[in-house]
């Protein structure tokens, strides 16, 4: 575990959506897909963010959604931020067909994983949602290493209009998978759950919890017997279906249950 | 193998390493989870009055070896919400101290009554907490003000009651000494050191409290001073806490006077499972020394001979 955090310069800031923004670093520690860091903007907040680039540089990918996150969004080029990770476990790369599942912003920790296990030779199906066509976030990234990219809106600008799990659902009863990995909301996560379930198919969802320490002291993001900093963020499918709170609540920062 | 059963304050553990306040503690489940990986003893976050959600991050500062900042400012559910917390670790078997704090003994007394009536075996007032404004060691550096809480709490509740001291005082034995005086059951020593970290790019404190508290190995020497002069100064029992990692450490600590400890940052330096592996070598360390019974060696080191 890298517990010193290093400052370092964003040397690049993209646009990806209108409301997520990708900040790329130096940051020399080798990191897996599925791991996270801790970026702290200087006279903001301090948050924990997947990487959404594994290689050098680094990168996170950030959607606008409490006040710091918005701070984050607003960062420009060369602003020094301090890093420190990467923490957490990672997705495992060895199944050789996999389908994918991104809600939202969500899509940011899946990106690295399939380019990673494309490259070792898996077969790489992704659906993505979005609230509309241009909230789509890396359609691109993954339509350059994918066998295929389907995607739903809530708007129906591009794509199925309505649910991606619509969309996961069928190409779940259509072709097969060896593994579907998944990150977005958890209402969302829990229906790829119960889609893949009945054809004992294997599924990973990355989660998101509060998180102060991320080194497993200060139970901040408690998930049942859990911890998402240390035993997380990627989780088989078994341990969250079996947690009362999976899909309903989490824990503020007082560490109270408040719904999702 | 070396029995490692303690007493402290007449309450029997299975060993003398207690989960210190503050780690892992927010959610029954966790308290349950130490237990379960081998604790003797479990104390709770600090729990208050209310919901608190603590400092924006960041709230540590880790270094490679010798420890870690924090100012996560008493995040805490509030006792409303806190007592399903302890019935989860109660369900499990854990024996639960809880640890609370407050602005005054009238909060504080408050707070212990209804925590008491949740099942913990004992209390932990954190008179203590270095980096809260108007609680925790703002109130316990006073010894008038920690015999006021103490007393008041000892009049709230028939547990025993552990005053958690800071070692932020020219005289930290002096505030046991007091806690002793208002009827404490036990001494807790030490709570984080005052401390500070900077960083020189950016010319700006690293925590967002600005100060927060030292804790991990560096402060080992200085709790061991601590336990050291408290077992001198008073007749109750001790809990050592402060850097403890191996087994010599537990042993340095007993040896000052402690009947058991707690650990914190070790446990988020090896993950929980140091609490079996501690035990384990604990048991064969006392056996390479040929004692047989951990509690033979409580304050050893003094001249004076070891008191039960």
């Amino acid at each position: 575990m890298n517990l010193v955090r290093t400052i370092t310069e964003v040397s690049e800031r993209i646009v990806e959506t209108p409301s997520t923004v990708t900040l790329r670093f130096r940051f020399p520690p080798p990191a897996a897909p599925g791991q996270f860091v801790m970026i702290w903007i200087p006279g903001d907040d301090e948050l924990p963010m997947s990487l959404s680039y594994t290689g050098d540089p680094k990168g996170v990918t950030i959607k606008a959604m409490g006040s710091s996150s918005r701070g984050a969004l607003s960062i420009a080029d060369g602003t020094l931020v301090g890093i420190r990770g990467p923490y957490g476990n990672r997705f495992d790369l060895s199944p050789s067909r996999v389908l994918l599942v991104g809600g939202g912003s969500g899509t940011a920790v899946l990106a690295p994983a399939a380019e990673a296990a494309a490259r070792k030779g898996s077969r790489i199906v992704a659906a993505l949602g979005a609230t509309t066509g241009a909230e789509l976030l890396f359609e691109d990234r993954l339509r350059a290493i994918a066998e295929s990219v389907e995607v739903a809106t809530d708007d129906g600008s591009v794509g199925h209009h309505g649910y991606v799990t619509d969309v996961s659902r069928r190409l779940l009863s259509e072709q097969s998978f060896d593994a579907v990995w998944t990150c977005g909301p958890e209402v969302m996560m829990q229906k790829v759950i119960a889609a893949a379930l009945p054809r004992q198919i294997p599924v990973f969802c990355s989660m998101e919890r509060q998180m102060k320490c991320a080194m497993g002291m200060c139970d901040a993001c408690a998930l049942g017997p859990y911890h998402v900093c240390t035993d997380g963020p990627v989780f088989p499918s078994h341990q969250l279906t079996a947690l009362p709170e999976f899909g309903r609540t989490k824990r503020d920062s007082s560490g109270r249950r408040v719904p999702l | 193998m070396a029995d490692l059963r303690t007493t402290v304050a007449g309450l029997p553990f299975r060993n003398p390493l207690w989960l210190a306040s503050g780690i892992w503690g927010e959610s029954g489940n966790s308290l349950k989870g130490a237990w379960d990986a081998g604790a003797g003893g479990v104390v709770t976050k600090s729990i208050g009055s209310q919901p608190r959600m603590g400092y924006p991050n960041p709230t540590i500062e880790t270094y490679e070896k010798w420890g870690m900042l924090n100012a996560m400012g008493l995040p805490n559910p509030g006792i409303d919400e806190y007592p399903q917390e302890i019935a989860v670790a109660r369900a499990a078997g854990a024996a639960v101290i809880g640890s609370v704090f407050g602005a005054d003994a009238d909060e504080f007394a408050t707070l212990a009554a209804r925590m008491a009536a949740t099942g913990v075996v004992a209390l932990e007032l954190n008179l203590s907490c270095p980096h809260a404004k108007g609680l925790g060691s703002e109130i316990g550096q006073d010894p008038d003000q920690v015999r006021d809480v103490v007393r008041a709490v000892k009049r709230a509740v028939r547990i025993p009651v552990i005053a958690k001291i800071t070692p932020n005082h020219f005289d930290p034995a002096s505030l046991a000494a007091a806690a002793e005086s208002a009827g404490a059951d036990a001494i807790s020593a030490i709570n984080t050191i005052r401390a500070l970290s900077i960083d020189v790019q950016l010319r700006r404190p690293v925590l967002a409290n600005g100060l927060g508290g030292l804790s991990g190995p560096a402060i080992k020497p200085v709790g061991l001073a601590c336990v050291w002069q408290i077992f001198d100064r008073v007749k109750i029992p001790i809990v050592g806490v402060g850097g403890i990692q191996q087994p010599d450490d537990v042993l340095e600590y007993v040896l000052a006077g402690a009947r058991a400890v707690e650990l914190g940052t070790a446990v988020a330096f090896e993950g929980i499972g140091v609490f079996s592996r501690l035990a384990r070598e604990l048991s064969q360390r006392l056996d390479t020394l040929q004692v047989s019974r951990i509690e033979e060696l409580v304050g050893a080191a003094h001249t004076v001979s070891a008191r039960s």
